[in-house]
């Protein structure tokens, strides 16, 4: 464009209000990867009224998304075409030094897999989301997520500015959005992609792709940050980078009641939930 | 040549040789090349195990990196711990227990209250360990993430079901660890008395580093 350089009369947007109204010609394109403001969908539970929506988001793939949820609130991820891979990292939003911990969140449960009914819980004793629905059954507590390195191993290229974004990037980004660096960014979850353990330690990943639209459902138990990444599971066996949109939801919703089956439903739990409410007690 | 049976094997002269006591942390610097060996001195003691790279300590030891890149989630020798970029950190040379665990964490007095009990919250924990060793070098709690367990069995069986279970350790054990680069080694020598990974009783290990 060196020519519209020098000739600045040949160049349409040369001149500020030009480019203004370049730029508010934009406004009202829909693409598929895309907040919505203000939320809106039609497809939420019968019992959610609309103006309780917080958040309603596609995330692309290879992209990702952060947003701080408070206590109570619903979180549903689907997995739109099969092939999502929701890495999830989590903070305790007013004290973000309290994160999720993957080990105390299988050893504390005595299990090793995700699903309805689980906690995850943080370095610091209390649930920080509890898994409320769960159409998956394939997720991961192990295996974390891929780097640059990794990328560039699998994909040739990994970073955020090319076309193989890699998760641990991704997480940076996302957590440099709340003033966190790179010794946040702690081990992570994935949902919808998973891994089984076999009697030898070896890991068996699940990787599908699976049915289009499976849903999982958090509760909130904590005012936390989320982060998640969508890029492909760093044991995704494809040697083409593939991974779809991810479409997350939220809305508000009452924080844990006493009788909760899910805060009743092992000693452990119940007691990682008093932990929340001491925490609560103010 | 020494008749310490402790020191059989290691390569190169000893350049620090030192009794960690039962309960205590221990932090120390391992130069590329070196080994370190710890030897669990009267069995069944879980020792708990964190790596930095010296240079630029937000470089940590990463388990999930490390089990994802071999695909297994025991540490055996031939094992490379990666960091968090996808480093090597060290790699378990030997070992005279088959495998080691890096899924069940580090007790801590908030985990210790879930798994047992408020009445456990006053006891010592690792974490405790690792936040007193790591804060002389101006780390905190946001460098603590899952940790490695030398000597710790945490099998997990078909239906996901998993535990620490009882050792598979004995007196004299010992696991040696090559440095691939400069790393700032903590660790917390298990107090935990409420599981089997220290047959309830926490013992003194020894840490050896040759050159």
């Amino acid at each position: 464009m060196t020519a519209s350089l020098t000739n600045p009369a040949a160049n349409p947007l040369a001149n500020p209000l030009a480019a203004r109204d370049h730029a508010r010609a934009m406004a009202g394109t829909r693409v598929e990867a895309m907040p919505m403001l203000p939320p809106a969908a039609d497809d939420l539970p019968a019992d959610v009224a609309a103006d309780d929506l917080l958040w309603e988001e596609t995330i692309a793939p290879g992209g990702y998304a952060t947003r701080r949820i408070a206590r109570g609130a619903r979180l549903r991820l689907i997995d739109l075409q099969g092939d999502a891979c929701a890495s999830m990292l989590l903070f305790n939003a007013e004290m973000p030094s309290e994160r999720l911990n993957v080990a105390d969140t299988v050893k504390v449960q005595w299990n090793a897999y995700l699903g309805a009914g689980k906690l995850l819980l943080s370095d610091m004793g209390r649930v920080l989301a509890s898994i409320v629905e769960d159409e998956a059954g394939t997720h991961d507590a192990f295996c974390g997520t891929s780097n640059a390195a990794t990328n560039a191993a699998k994909y040739g290229e990994g970073g955020n500015s090319g076309p193989h974004p890699n998760g641990r990037d991704r997480f940076l980004l996302g957590a440099a959005k709340h003033g966190l660096g790179r010794r946040d960014v702690h081990p992570c979850v994935n949902l919808f992609k998973g891994a089984t353990i076999a009697a030898d330690g070896a890991i068996i990943p699940q990787i599908g792709p699976f049915a289009a639209g499976r849903r999982v459902m958090l509760r909130m138990e904590m005012d936390v940050i989320v982060i998640l990444a969508n890029c492909p599971h760093v044991l995704d066996p494809r040697t083409d980078w593939t991974i779809t949109p991810l479409r997350a939801t939220a809305w508000r919703g009452a924080v844990t009641p006493e009788g909760d089956p899910i805060r009743n439903a092992t000693p452990e739990g119940q007691r990682a939930f008093q932990n929340v409410e001491d925490y609560f007690r103010r | 040549m020494s008749d310490d049976p402790h020191l059989t094997g290691l390569p190169g002269m000893i350049v620090h040789d030192v009794i960690v006591p039962a309960r205590a942390p221990w932090l120390h610097h391992v130069a590329a090349g070196q080994t370190l060996r710890i030897v669990d001195l009267e069995g069944n003691q879980a020792v708990d195990f964190l790596l930095y790279a010296t240079q630029d300590d937000a470089e940590r030891y990463s388990a999930q990196d490390t089990v994802a890149a071999q695909g297994n989630l025991f540490l055996r020798e031939g094992t490379v711990l990666r960091s968090n970029e996808g480093r090597p950190m060290m790699t378990i040379t030997a070992t005279s227990v088959d495998y080691h665990d890096t899924i069940g964490g580090a007790c801590s007095c908030e985990s210790n209250t879930l798994r047992y009990g408020h009445h456990t919250k006053a006891e010592h924990a690792c974490v405790e360990n690792f936040l007193e060793a790591n804060l002389q070098e101006g780390r905190g709690k946001r460098d603590i993430v899952s940790n490695i367990n030398f000597f710790m069995n945490v099998p997990v069986e078909q239906d996901g079901a998993l535990g620490i279970v009882d050792g598979i350790s004995a007196p004299g054990l010992s696991v040696d660890l090559r440095a691939e680069m400069d790393v700032t080694v903590v660790v917390s020598n298990c107090p935990q008395i409420n599981n089997p990974c220290n047959g309830f009783n926490p013992t003194p290990v020894r840490m050896i580093v040759s050159a």
